[in-house]
């Protein structure tokens, strides 16, 4: 296994040194600062000064948000959906192919797609859905934006939840719910005390990939609302620091902080799933 | 549950999975019905669905203004470059994991994906630097390297799970019956883990051909895939629903016809070895 | 050409010990049955001998080479699995191929070696099927065709009945009976089932926690159980053991007699009771009977026309002569 631990390694703790020794520095590339010349030592000047920026709690908050939201939309819709899909129907396997679709869509193009054909208070398609009820149509990525962004990354992650989620329940043993029916049990409390536990493995899967993908989520920040409105999540902000501002200091101290909170989310889950993966 | 359920049963979930699934279906079905209009009737106040003047107009512009063949064909390149070469480094790894294990293999196997859950952003910029100095930034094999080591942690997790479904005693039959760990290997292993290194494949493939954080930001013009492609739509030229819809629908559908052929097996790799 | 013989074997697994270092001589031609309960080590030994575990210590001997550092293969040693291990991807005469090809003997040896061995198995109508299409009876018989074609100085087989079903457990068992009769091979055969290791050995090793209890012909075990764990373990139903005073009175702390030797009467007899569940099989009947003040429950067997109902008194006359005594180590008294 050596070459393989060995790359992630270096892949890991290279740029990451890098960031550390940079957080520490006054670092503005375009202010003639560089490498060559030697970088001034700050201390934790940028460190107090990324805290300290108005955006930085605000962006934390939106970041957890995001996360959050959409992992309780996929996980919940997505037992719903998979409960759906399971029962007999025509057509079972042309409605998981319309499902399994937005999976496949990269995150520029359905940000785009939602943004403008979607969202556009003019001649989006919810604007001419709420004016055909009578309503004032949205200015979606402005008045709701924080919830637009979710509904967006929302649509693309469901599919993911709801087929592992549907795998899971098709793999049910169906004598377990027999012998609840048997017992009387009636079909609300066959789903809690049988189909919900059963799920758990599947639930901390979706819940672990789901996570890391969208802890980073950018492009659809990116091309929606360019981190405007109260859209901006911590990488998003970092993002600006460093490619726009410039400023590479304070961007990496940023970046540090990223990763002490991708560090928090991830011991939660590791616990969880190393928990959870145990047979 | 194998019991005979009413017609109307059957009827009423039918409805309501099909409204559900088109429903979620739909932004897409959107885009690739707006493409084959023209601007004007693409922004049309009521919404024209199929009657309208089917163009492929948009399609030659939207070609002919942003070369999408070379863009197309980084994808492909980036993409399929990364995964292959992925594969190659995590067989060994999984390999090891799943039949060899120690103690502390869960251990490496979580580390491994927790290193996905470092924020890229975090080290963006040492690397952008690192790219300048050896020339890579704005280059696919730069591309390929990033790409191939982000996706490493889930090659090697989801080459673990097959591998360990593997039974340990098919590999001692072949033990027993004299075969070298060569022709183990490649007689019995190897074709018993052919469907889970293919999706594995695959699903790395639609990963890396969709990821869009390292694309757009370590590539100008040289290397750019179809994430950059689309994002270069973003504005103003995003008012034009037709071309955007042309655009947009070049972009994904490589990817989602693929996807759709292989749709079982990536949904059972997706589930990480979680359900069986 | 088969003779296996362990000397000091001894097995751990990190610090613990699971097999206690032992000596056992399995002579060429021998069916020998290792058998006890699950966890007792059986299918460790096994492993041992096969290669695919390695001993800790001690040193194992086959065709009077010493092989405990062998690799598998080099052994001579053919293995049938529990779970078969077919090889799922390739085709019955494939799979029974295998060990030829990796042998790298020629063509046509190979094709009549593998048509030779399917004939035996009655396998000629699936050569070109997959494992997955078959039944699990000619599952084990593929199984069994792979161990066959390599013609190894001894088979080694891994409780290769308990994935079928009770009417196929019994034809295969007597199968494999025919083969080992048929070849004159030795044979080393693991499972939890004592009617197969008295149906089939020539030579039982009743193996408990890693430690062989006893070695010896099905018949000799039987007659002479060397201590409480075989008298319990070989015979169905198990024998009595009774404590107290009825095995005080014949000098021993364990008296032990098998329901086959208890003889009933509705009316006379040395010991009485109440019948609790009777069980009639027809050829024969067996009564649980209770209240007798020797055990908690004495079962005892009677011809199957013999009927009593639940709650009868009956009374119970042991043979004497089939009597077994026990000191408190659980021991036999000679």
């Amino acid at each position: 296994m050596a070459p393989a631990v060995i790359l992630l390694l270096g892949w890991m703790l290279v740029p990451l040194t890098a960031t550390l020794y940079f957080s520490f520095k006054k670092y503005l590339p375009l202010r003639g600062d560089s490498l060559e010349n030697g970088l001034e030592w700050v201390g934790f000047q940028n460190y107090t000064r990324f805290v300290g920026s108005s955006s930085f709690w605000p962006s934390v908050q939106t970041t957890l948000i995001i996360v959050g939201s959409v992992l309780v939309i996929t996980v919940i819709l997505g037992v719903l959906l998979a409960l759906l899909l399971d029962q007999p129907m025509w057509g079972q396997g042309i409605v998981r192919i319309l499902i399994i679709s937005p999976f496949f869509v990269m995150p520029t193009v359905s940000g785009l797609v939602w943004k403008n054909m979607f969202m556009d208070p003019i001649n989006g398609i919810l604007a001419h859905l709420f004016r055909f009820f009578g309503a004032e149509p949205l200015q979606w990525l402005s008045q709701a934006s924080l919830q637009s962004i979710v509904l967006i990354v929302s649509w693309q992650w469901l599919p993911f939840a709801t087929l592992i989620l549907l795998t899971a329940i098709q793999s049910l043993d169906s004598e377990q719910l027999e012998a609840s029916e048997m017992d009387g049990a009636p079909a609300l409390s066959r789903f809690w005390h049988i189909i919900l536990p059963h799920l758990g493995r599947a639930i901390t899967v979706v819940i672990l990939i789901q996570t890391i993908f969208l802890l980073s989520v950018f492009a659809e920040i990116f091309v929606t609302t360019a981190g405007a409105f109260g859209t901006k999540t911590l990488t998003y902000l970092i993002f600006q620091r460093v490619l726009e501002s410039q400023n590479v200091g304070l961007g990496s101290a940023g970046g540090v902080y990223a990763i002490i909170l991708a560090n928090i989310v991830a011991i939660f889950l590791m616990r969880i799933v190393g928990k959870n993966l145990d047979r | 549950m194998a019991r005979a359920t009413t017609k109307t049963r059957k009827a009423v979930v039918t409805i309501a999975a099909w409204m559900i699934g088109l429903t979620i279906f739909f932004p897409i079905l959107w885009t690739i019905l707006t493409s084959f209009k023209t601007e004007g009737q693409a922004i049309n106040d009521p919404p024209l669905f199929f009657f309208f003047d089917w163009t492929l107009e948009n399609y030659a512009i939207v070609q002919e203004r942003s070369n999408y063949m070379r863009f197309l064909w980084n994808s492909i390149i980036i993409a399929g470059g990364s995964t292959v070469l992925g594969i190659i480094i995590a067989v060994p790894a999984a390999w090891s994991m799943a039949f060899v294990p120690s103690k502390r293999t869960k251990d490496i196997l979580l580390w491994m994906l927790s290193t996905k859950m470092l924020p890229a952003v975090g080290v963006l910029y040492p690397i952008y630097l690192m790219f300048i100095k050896l020339g890579l930034l704005d280059t696919r094999i730069g591309l390929v390297i990033v790409l191939m080591l982000i996706n490493m942690p889930i090659i090697v997790w989801m080459l673990y799970t097959y591998f360990r479904e593997i039974p340990a005693e098919i590999l001692e039959a072949a033990r027993m019956d004299g075969a070298s760990l060569r022709s183990e290997i490649l007689y019995v292993l190897t074709p018993m883990a052919i469907p889970g290194i293919a999706s594995t494949l695959l699903l790395n493939f639609i990963l890396a051909w969709n990821e869009a954080f390292w694309t757009l930001n370590l590539t100008a013009a040289k290397a750019a895939p179809l994430t950059a492609f689309i994002a270069s739509y973003s504005s103003p030229e995003g008012l034009f629903f037709a071309k955007l819809s042309a655009a947009s629908t070049m972009a994904i559908a490589p990817i989602l016809i693929l996807g759709w052929f292989s749709q079982k097996q990536l949904v059972r790799g997706l589930t990480f070895g979680a359900v069986k | 050409m088969g003779q296996i013989v362990l000397n000091k074997v001894q097995k751990k697994f990190d610090d613990v010990e699971v097999i206690p270092p032992l000596d056992l001589t399995i002579e060429d031609g021998e069916f020998a049955v290792f058998v006890g309960p699950s966890g007792c080590g059986k299918s460790t030994l096994l492993r041992l001998i096969a290669g695919l575990e390695d001993v800790t210590s001690g040193s194992i001997q086959i065709n009077g080479r010493e092989s405990s550092d062998i690799p598998p293969a080099k052994r001579g040693l053919s293995m049938v699995f529990q779970s078969y291990a077919l090889y799922p991807h390739m085709s019955v005469r494939k799979n029974i191929a295998f060990p030829l090809r990796m042998a790298k003997l020629d063509k046509a040896e190979i094709k009549s070696r593998v048509e030779n061995a399917a004939a035996v198995l009655n396998l000629t109508d699936y050569l070109d099927r997959r494992p997955g299409q078959l039944s699990g009876g000619q599952r084990q018989r593929v199984a069994i065709g792979r161990a066959i074609v390599r013609e190894p100085s001894a088979f080694l087989f891994d409780e290769p009945l308990s994935n079928l079903d009770a009417a196929l457990r019994v034809g295969m068992r007597l199968e494999i009976s025919e083969l080992h009769k048929r070849l004159d091979t030795t044979m080393v055969y693991v499972t939890h089932d004592q009617v197969e290791a008295m149906t089939m050995a020539d030579k039982i090793v009743v193996l408990n926690a890693g430690v062989i209890e006893q070695v010896g012909s099905p018949l000799d075990l039987y007659h002479n159980p060397k201590n409480t764990f075989v008298a319990g373990f070989i015979g169905s139903p198990k024998m009595n053991l009774m404590t107290g005073e009825v095995a005080e009175k014949a000098g021993a702390q364990t008296l032990g007699v098998r329901p086959e030797h208890i003889a009933v009467s509705d009316s006379a007899g040395e010991w009485s009771g109440v019948v609790g569940v009777s069980e009639h099989l027809g050829s024969d009947s067996f009564f649980h009977i209770h209240e007798t003040g020797l055990a908690e429950t004495i079962t005892v067997r009677a011809d199957g026309e013999v009927n009593f109902k639940h709650g009868d008194q009956i009374f119970l006359t042991p043979r004497t002569d089939m009597m077994h005594k026990f000191d408190g180590g659980g021991n036999r008294i000679v």
